[in-house]
C-alpha cells in the first residue's frame, strides 16, 4: 500500500509538471509566435493603444450607433469580468417583460419603424458579451443610424456589408454583423 | 427547421465518423498488450516516467489493485486541486490578485474536476488564477480523461482476454492515454483555436476605453457587502456611468482544448463556450463539438479490433447515433420554433437569409439555433458539460433533451471511457433480457454472462438512477436548496432537477440561475459526482475482473448475434426504457408540465 501511495503522488506531481506547466507554456510560446493577433485578444488598436476587442462587443444605447445584443453581465451590461447570461426560463414573465421593454426603447429610438424587430435585437446573449448581431438586426436599424447622423443610407448600407460575415466556409454558424466595428467605422466616417 | 438545420446536423455526423475511424484504431495500437511502433517512439520518455515514479510496468494487476489504484490517485488529485485553490493567493501567476476560495466550494470543485463532471459553482475570470486554472484544473481535465479511458480499455480487456487474472496496469494505462492520446491531439486543437481567437497569453486583464459611456443602475451594498433593498424588497440602486471596458485574459486555449477533448467541459470562463475568448467562431464551434464525441466514439472502435471483431464496435456505436440523432434534431427544432411567450410581442422569431430567428435568448450571434443546438446535445449525449448558449433559457421541450440525454447515464458517447463502460453495462444487461427469453445462459463477446456480472452491470445502471431520485427529492424537500432557484414555477423544479442530474451524470452543465455556491449544494452535489463516478467504474472494473478469469465459449446456434440490427434495437431499447421509467414522472412535473403549460 505504501508503494501505491508514492507511486501515485509521484505520477500526480510528474503529470502536473507535463500537462499544467509544460504544456500550456509551450502552447502559449507557439501561439504568441504563430497567433499573436488571435492569443492577445484580438485587440483593435488606434495608435498603438487598445481600443477594443474585435471579439468583445460593447454597449450601445445612443440612436446614433447600432445597438448591439442585451447583455445580461451585472452589475453593468458586457461587463467583461463577469461573463453571464440572463438565465431566464423560457416561460418566466420577466423574460417577457424585459424584451417588450427592449422593443419600446427601439422604438422610442425610432418613431415610425413599425416592422417586427429581429428577435437577437432583443434577446440577452449567452456570454453578455456578443460582438455581433444579426444582419437582419443591423437592417432593422440602418435608417435611424443615417437618419441620426445625417448620412447617406446607401453609405450607411455599404458599412454594414463591409462589416457582415457569412456563414463561415459557407455553411457553419450564422451571417452576423460585428457592432463595435460597425461604429468604430461609422465614427471615423465623420471624424474626417 | 430550415435546410440548414439539417446540413449542418448532417455535416458534422460525416466528419466525425471519417474521425472516428482512425481515432479507434490508432487507440487500439496505443492500448495493444504487444509493443509496436507507436509506443517504440516514445518508449524512451515513457520509460523515464515509470522510472521517475517508482512504477513496474510490467506488473499485471488483478481488478482490485487495478480499482485502488484508481481511486488512490484520483484522492490525491482531490488533495491537490483543493490545496491549490485555497492558497492561491500565496502562489505565483495571479494577476487580478484573487484570494482563496471558500472550503466548501474548493471541495465541490476539487471532486467536480476529478470525476470529469466539471460542475461549476464559481465563475473562472473572477476567482481563479492562472495557476490554478493551469496546474490544478486543466491538469485533472486530463488526469480524470485519462482514468476513465484506462478503466474502459480494463474492461475491454476483460473482454478480451482468457482465463487471466490481470486487467492491465493502471499507471501504464493513465501514462500512454496522457501522452500518445490526450496531449498532442490537445496541443494541436489548441493551436487551431488561438488561430480562430481563443486567447492564449499569461498577461493581467487589459483595460479599453468605451466608444459611448456605459450608464447602468450600481445595486447599493452595505458595509458587509450585502444589497440594500427599499421597504418593497426591491434593491437600492443608484445611477452609474462606466468609461473603460476590462477585457479578461489568459492562457485559455490550452485548458479548453482538453476541456473539450476530455468530455470535462468546464469554463476558463463563467459564460464557458458561449464566450468568445473560450469559442469566437462557427469553425472553433465545429471544432469543439468534434472533439467531444472524438475519443468516446473512437472507443467503440477500439473495443471492436481489441475484441477481435470490428462489428461489435461498430454496433456499440451505430446503438449511440440511433438514439443521439432524433434527439439533436429535437433540441434543434423546438429551438428554431422560438419562445411561445413572445408571440404575442412585435418580434420577428422567423429564420431567414438574414437572421437564423428562433429562442435567441442565451445564444450568440454567430451561432444561431443550428449551431447552439447541436452542441447542446452533444455536450449532453457525452458527459463533456461545455455549453455555447444558457441551457436554462432553452424552450420547454428544448431543455428537456439535454436533461433527459445525461438522464439516459451517460452512455450516448458519454463521458471518454466512462459512456463506453456504462453502456458496456447496458450490453449485459441487454443480452440477459435475451437470454431469459429463450431460457438459456446469456453470452456477450465469448464469455458468459452470470449472476456475478449481472450483479455488477445492475449497479452500475442503477446507482446513478437512484441517486438523482433520491437527491433531488431530498433537495425540493429543502429550504435553503429551493430558495436558491431563479425562475418561477415548474422552471424551478426543473434547475433543481438538472443540477442534481448533472453531477451525478458527471455532465457539469447546469440550468445556471440556480445559484448553487452554498453549502449545501457544494456538498450534496459533490457526494452525488463522487459516488456516481467510483461506484460505476470500481463495479464495471469487477466485472471485467471476473470476465478476463472466464474461458471464451465459442458462439453456438443458441448464440444471440451481438453485432446485428436485432441487438442495436435491443439495446437501444433497454437504455431507452430504463431511462424512460425512471424519470419520466419527474420530467413531468419539469420541462413537461412548462410545455404544457406554455402552449396552452
Amino acid at each position: 500500500m505504501s508503494r501505491l501511495i508514492r507511486n501515485a503522488v509521484s505520477m500526480l506531481l510528474v503529470m502536473t509538471v507535463i500537462t499544467g506547466i509544460a504544456y500550456p507554456l509551450v502552447a502559449t510560446g507557439v501561439a504568441q509566435v504563430l497567433f499573436p493577433h488571435q492569443a492577445n485578444g484580438s485587440l483593435i488598436e488606434q495608435n498603438g493603444k487598445p481600443i477594443g476587442s474585435e471579439l468583445i462587443g460593447q454597449s450601445f444605447d445612443d440612436p446614433k450607433y447600432f445597438w448591439g445584443r442585451p447583455s445580461a453581465t451585472a452589475p453593468q451590461p458586457y461587463n467583461g469580468t463577469a461573463s453571464n447570461g440572463s438565465n431566464l426560463g423560457p416561460s418566466n414573465t420577466a423574460l417577457r417583460d424585459a424584451v417588450q421593454q427592449r422593443i419600446d426603447a427601439l422604438r422610442k429610438a425610432d418613431p415610425g419603424n413599425t416592422a417586427p424587430v429581429p428577435a437577437d435585437l432583443v434577446t440577452a446573449s449567452g456570454s453578455g458579451l456578443d460582438p455581433d448581431i444579426s444582419p437582419a438586426g443591423a437592417q432593422y436599424q440602418v435608417a435611424r443610424v443615417a437618419r441620426v447622423r445625417h448620412l447617406d443610407t446607401a453609405q450607411v448600407q455599404g458599412l454594414v456589408a463591409k462589416y457582415t460575415q457569412g456563414r463561415q466556409l459557407g455553411l457553419l454558424g450564422e451571417p452576423r454583423v460585428n457592432v463595435l466595428q460597425l461604429n468604430l467605422a461609422l465614427d471615423g466616417l465623420q471624424n474626417k | 427547421m430550415t435546410a440548414n438545420d439539417f446540413l449542418q446536423i448532417g455535416i458534422f455526423l460525416v466528419v466525425l465518423l471519417l474521425l472516428i475511424k482512425p481515432m479507434g484504431s490508432y487507440m487500439a495500437h496505443v492500448f495493444a498488450d504487444e509493443p509496436n511502433r507507436l509506443t517504440r517512439i516514445g518508449a524512451g520518455f515513457e520509460r523515464l516516467v515509470y522510472r521517475v515514479c517508482g512504477i513496474d510496468a510490467q506488473e499485471d494487476m488483478g481488478w482490485k489493485h487495478y480499482a485502488i489504484a484508481m481511486l488512490l490517485f484520483n484522492v490525491c488529485g482531490m488533495v491537490l486541486v483543493y490545496a491549490f485553490q485555497r492558497l492561491q493567493g500565496y502562489l505565483p501567476l495571479n494577476p487580478q490578485h484573487f484570494p482563496a476560495l471558500s472550503p466548501d466550494l474548493s471541495i465541490n470543485t476539487a471532486i467536480s474536476f476529478i470525476t470529469n463532471t466539471n460542475w461549476q459553482a464559481y465563475s473562472g475570470e473572477s476567482a481563479m488564477s492562472y495557476l490554478t486554472q493551469m496546474a490544478a484544473l486543466a491538469v485533472q481535465n486530463f488526469l480524470s480523461a485519462a482514468t476513465g479511458i484506462a478503466v474502459a480499455i480494463a474492461v475491454i480487456r476483460g473482454f478480451a482476454r482468457k482465463t487471466v487474472k490481470g486487467i492491465g496496469n493502471f499507471w501504464v494505462d493513465l501514462t500512454r492515454t496522457t501522452l500518445y492520446v490526450l496531449l498532442p491531439i490537445s496541443f494541436l486543437l489548441a493551436l487551431l483555436l488561438v488561430s480562430q481567437g481563443v486567447i492564449q497569453n499569461l498577461k493581467p486583464y487589459v483595460d479599453v476605453p468605451v466608444v459611448q459611456t456605459t450608464t447602468y443602475a450600481n445595486p447599493v451594498t452595505d458595509a458587509a457587502g450585502n444589497p440594500v433593498k427599499d421597504a418593497s424588497g426591491n434593491p437600492v440602486t443608484k445611477p452609474a456611468q462606466l468609461t473603460t471596458e476590462t477585457l479578461p485574459m489568459g492562457p485559455a486555449a490550452s485548458q479548453v482544448a482538453i476541456k473539450m477533448l476530455g468530455t470535462n467541459g468546464g469554463g476558463f470562463f463563467g459564460a464557458n463556450s458561449a464566450h468568445p475568448y473560450e469559442n469566437p467562431t462557427p469553425f472553433s464551434n465545429f471544432l469543439e463539438m468534434l472533439a467531444i464525441f472524438l475519443i468516446p466514439g473512437g472507443l467503440c472502435l477500439t473495443f471492436g479490433q481489441m475484441v477481435g471483431d470490428k462489428r461489435q464496435g461498430w454496433a456499440i456505436l451505430v446503438t449511440m447515433l440511433v438514439i443521439f440523432i432524433p434527439l439533436a434534431i429535437g433540441v434543434t427544432a423546438a429551438e428554431q420554433a422560438g419562445n411561445p411567450i413572445l408571440h404575442t410581442l412585435s418580434i420577428d422569431q422567423h429564420a431567414s437569409g438574414l437572421q437564423s430567428g428562433g429562442n435567441m435568448e442565451g445564444k450568440e450571434t454567430r451561432f444561431g439555433i443550428a449551431a447552439s443546438s447541436l452542441f447542446t446535445a452533444v455536450t449532453t449525449a457525452a458527459s463533456c458539460g461545455a455549453v455555447n448558449n444558457m441551457h436554462d433559457s432553452l424552450t420547454p421541450l428544448g431543455g428537456l433533451v439535454p436533461m433527459w440525454l445525461i438522464q439516459l447515464g451517460e452512455v450516448i458517447f458519454g463521458g471518454v471511457g466512462s459512456g463506453f463502460y456504462g453502456m458496456i453495462a447496458f450490453a449485459v444487461v441487454a443480452v440477459f433480457i435475451a437470454g431469459l427469453m429463450v431460457g438459456r445462459t446469456p453470452e456477450y463477446i465469448g464469455k458468459k454472462v452470470e449472476a456475478y456480472e449481472m450483479k455488477m452491470a445492475s449497479l452500475a445502471v442503477l446507482i446513478p438512477c437512484a441517486l438523482v431520485v433520491i437527491c433531488t427529492a431530498i433537495a425540493v424537500m429543502t429550504p435553503t436548496a429551493t430558495a436558491t432557484v431563479a425562475n418561477p414555477g415548474a422552471h424551478g423544479f426543473s434547475e433543481i432537477l438538472y443540477a442534481v442530474t448533472s453531477a451525478t451524470g458527471n455532465n457539469g452543465s447546469a440550468f445556471g440561475g440556480l445559484s448553487a455556491n452554498i453549502p449545501f449544494w457544494n456538498v450534496m452535489l459533490g457526494v452525488c459526482m463522487f459516488w456516481a463516478r467510483y461506484t460505476l467504474a470500481i463495479a464495471m472494473l469487477a466485472l471485467a475482473g471476473s470476465l478476463a478469469a472466464k474461458k471464451h465459449v465459442p458462439a453456438s446456434a443458441g448464440t444471440l448475434p451481438t453485432h446485428t440490427p436485432l441487438f442495436v434495437t435491443l439495446l437501444a431499447s433497454v437504455v431507452i426504457v430504463v431511462g424512460a421509467l425512471t424519470f419520466l414522472p419527474a420530467l413531468a412535473l419539469g420541462p413537461i408540465a412548462e410545455y404544457l403549460m406554455s402552449v396552452h
